[in-house]
């Protein structure tokens, strides 16, 4: 069963058209990934899913649900969570402060559950629970922003670029995370990526964005070993 | 002097050169300004030249300079403190001395007095050269030990302060509840801490807005104008007691809040203070042009005075009917009473707001207060919704504007938009900043700073502006982002004290 599903979608930023007409879908417990160049319109699409900007054009819906039309807010809390490009951690707030505002809208009673799960994803926040998150390392601060959106008990769980400026090491660290969270809690993900070969090799299906369309999809593996593909975004060696 | 500064970073004939050229900046800046003035003589206007005002310019500047020099060589801060002070107070002479000559200098025919300036400058200047050359060599023995226990000094205060937050909050408490009984019978003494508390009861309110929820507000004083003149209202139309008029200015408050907080809700940073100054302006102009309602320009005036909780009148002479203060405790009239009980008032208003406050921030909506100052896109992808959380922002900011409005018109029985000018709004948010943008015992002490030197230095007339505008500026260079600027975290798991600190974001 498709869970979100993305039927014709147009978005403009003023008179310039960012996405035009993009056809898409998640099947539950999938890991499906986007990859494009820069300004292909990945992250735009990403958060058309979430509702800002809105679609044009087209209609989202998620679990049958049209969301097209509805506030990001409300459409968040339907449990859709995303670790947003550029992370966007509070920096101020300590490291469990902020996964205390991942589970704002949440049942308290799930909280230390959730909590613990977190924690055992990523051990490393357990030990800087009390820091300041703008003081961590960047691959810490992912580390958080992937926590606190699962705070949030998201059955699809959107990330945008979690490689961005990371040491490789570290990157393949959270891919891995990303594979066990898909694994392990039958999440459903939704990855835009720069960084084709580690999101490819880790997805069930992909996409492939140039300005604003989808040219080519197939699974992971066939993305792979497709030449367009390869020429275009993995030549070069990553 | 000069010999000593070569052998550290920087050379004589640079600090000479660096010095020239701030005297000559000086100089092009106040020839204009004060170096001229137009003199109303028998002839019709004439000018008047004043070398004298610009003398002091140049000479102020110059060591002004010198002491940044020093600064930057790295003096003790002890030293600063006793430098700054001194060259104040020297500069602070010269300026008195020769504004007494002012106006035989003008016409100099006296020159011995101007003589007698001349020489008088001189020995100042020779007093602070000789301070600073003391400081300078004293610094040269002993200064990189004293700059390390300085720099200690000063971290082990702010361990102590924060790890002892609670306890200086109490005894601040416990402070300002016994102030009556050790000032009781000075009249002023109350009166200021009176003042003192109503500022304070504002920072607090707005700092919920600004410190909280990061939205800047410079029109804050129309909520304090609502809640002062729906008390007035209230009290004069209707015949409502203040008791029953309080919660009501505050609804009222809350209520112009929301008003403010719809259309500004999109804007944020510079657009949002433009916009909420000129929401302030608005309330101000209606409350002066709608005449039949608010009394335009004249105010209000004997508005009803507080009751003891409705049981017992402060006056002199009680109403028929009533108990007065004193029969009902057996005690002597006196009209310190009803002073002292205002104080009370408007200290345990004050409090109510600080515990709101701080109960708030534990609480999800005042979680989200402070990721909206955060990250507002990181918010709404959490699912807040920015709409409401702004908007309760607004209103329960405006809310606690509104009951120290009401306290306001009780107090002093007459108000007019006189008392809700811009000037208030800038007095209240620099309170805000000036303590640290969200601390709470930031805005107490900065309330003190900014209210109580200025009442109580008054003596100084104009000068006490200049000393103030002074202590501004020092502030914002030593704590530019505030007395008291950190924030921890409201929580803190299996943490011993000293760790707190770690992490501070500057």
């Amino acid at each position: 069963m498709s869970m979100l599903k993305i039927e014709g979608v147009h978005t403009f930023y003023g008179n310039i058209e960012a996405l035009k007409g993009i056809d898409m879908e998640v099947n539950e417990g999938e890991i499906v990934t986007l990859i494009g160049a820069n300004g292909a319109g990945k992250t735009t699409l990403l958060m058309t899913c979430c509702g800002s900007p809105q679609a044009s054009k087209g209609r989202i819906l998620f679990e049958g649900q049209d969301i097209s039309r509805m506030p990001m807010h409300e459409i968040c809390q339907l449990g859709i969570q995303q670790s947003p490009e550029g992370r966007r951690i509070f920096p101020r707030m300590s490291v469990y402060e902020n996964l205390q505002m991942g589970a704002i809208t949440q049942d308290p009673k799930h909280f230390n559950s959730d909590i613990e799960m977190v924690f055992d994803l990523f051990p490393r926040l357990k030990e800087r629970i009390n820091q300041r998150a703008g003081t961590m390392s960047g691959g810490e601060q992912q580390m958080l922003a992937i926590g606190r959106a699962l705070m949030g008990r998201p059955r699809l769980l959107l990330l945008d670029e979690p490689s961005l400026g990371l040491a490789p090491l570290i990157v393949k660290q959270i891919f891995e995370t990303i594979e066990k969270i898909n694994r392990e809690k039958k999440m459903t993900v939704f990855l835009v990526e720069q960084n084709a070969f580690h999101a490819l090799k880790l997805a069930h299906r992909g996409y492939v964005m140039v300005n604003g369309n989808i040219t080519l999809s197939g699974t992971g593996a066939e993305l792979l070993a497709n030449p367009e593909v390869r020429a275009a975004y993995l030549e070069g060696g990553h | 002097m000069s010999a000593a500064l070569a052998s550290s970073r920087t050379n004589g004939s640079e600090v000479v050169k660096e010095l020239a050229f701030f005297a000559v900046i000086a100089l092009l800046m106040s020839v204009m300004l004060l170096g001229v003035e137009t003199v109303d003589r028998p002839t019709g206007l004439e000018l008047a030249v004043r070398w004298d005002l610009v003398l002091i310019a140049i000479v102020s500047t110059v060591i002004g300079r010198l002491g940044l020099i020093f600064r930057r060589e790295s003096i003790s801060r002890l030293w600063q403190a006793v430098l700054i002070t001194v060259t104040a107070v020297a500069v602070f002479e010269m300026f008195v001395r020769f504004r007494e000559l002012d106006d035989r200098w003008v016409s100099p025919v006296v020159l011995d007095m101007a003589f007698g300036s001349v020489v008088s400058t001189i020995l100042a200047i020779a007093f602070v050269v000789i301070v600073f050359a003391t400081a300078y060599f004293t610094m040269k023995v002993q200064g990189a030990v004293e700059v390390d226990q300085s720099k200690k000094l000063s971290a082990k205060i702010q361990l102590t302060y924060r790890s002892n937050t609670k306890k200086i909050g109490l005894i601040g408490i416990v402070f300002f509840f016994i102030f009556p009984l050790l000032f009781g019978d000075d009249r002023s003494a109350i009166d200021l801490a009176t003042l003192v508390m109503i500022y304070i009861m504002l920072g607090w309110g707005l700092n919920i807005v600004v410190g909280l929820a990061g939205l800047l507000d410079l029109g804050y004083v129309a909520f304090y104008a609502v809640g002062a003149y729906s008390y007035a209202l209230l009290s004069q139309n209707f015949d409502l007691s203040f008791w029953l008029c309080l919660p009501l200015a505050g609804i009222f408050a809350a209520s112009f809040g929301i008003i403010l907080g719809f259309p500004v809700l999109r804007l944020r940073g510079d657009y949002l203070a433009i916009v909420t100054l000129g929401f302030g302006e608005i309330i101000r102009v209606v409350l002066i042009n709608w005449y039949d309602f608010t009394g335009g320009p004249d105010g209000i005036s004997s508005i009803e005075r507080p009751s003891f909780f409705g049981l017992a009148d402060f006056s002199r002479r009680v109403p028929e009917g009533a108990i007065s203060f004193g029969d009902l405790f057996g005690l002597d009239y006196s009209s310190m009473h009803r002073l002292i009980f205002l104080y009370y008032l408007i200290l345990v208003l004050a409090l109510v707001t600080n515990f709101v406050t701080l109960r708030l921030r534990k609480l999800p909506i005042g979680r989200a207060w402070e990721a909206l100052r955060e990250d507002e896109i990181a918010c709404r992808s959490l699912g807040i919704n920015p709409t409401n959380t702004k908007l309760s922002a607004f209103a329960i900011g405006a809310m606690f504007g509104g009951f120290a409005g009401a306290f306001f018109a009780t107090r002093q029985g007459f108000i007019s938009p006189e008392s809700f000018t811009f000037l208030e709004s800038a007095v209240i948010l620099a309170i805000v900043v000036l303590g640290g943008m969200g601390s709470q015992i930031g805005v107490v002490l900065a309330a003190i700073v900014m209210i109580g030197f200025p009442e109580m230095f008054r003596e100084l007339a104009e000068y006490r502006m200049l000393i103030f505008g002074a202590g501004i500026v020092a502030i914002m260079l030593w704590r530019p982002r505030g007395l008291l600027s950190f924030r921890d975290p409201t929580i803190l798991l299996n943490m011993s004290q000293k760790e707190k600190v770690a992490g501070e974001i500057k």
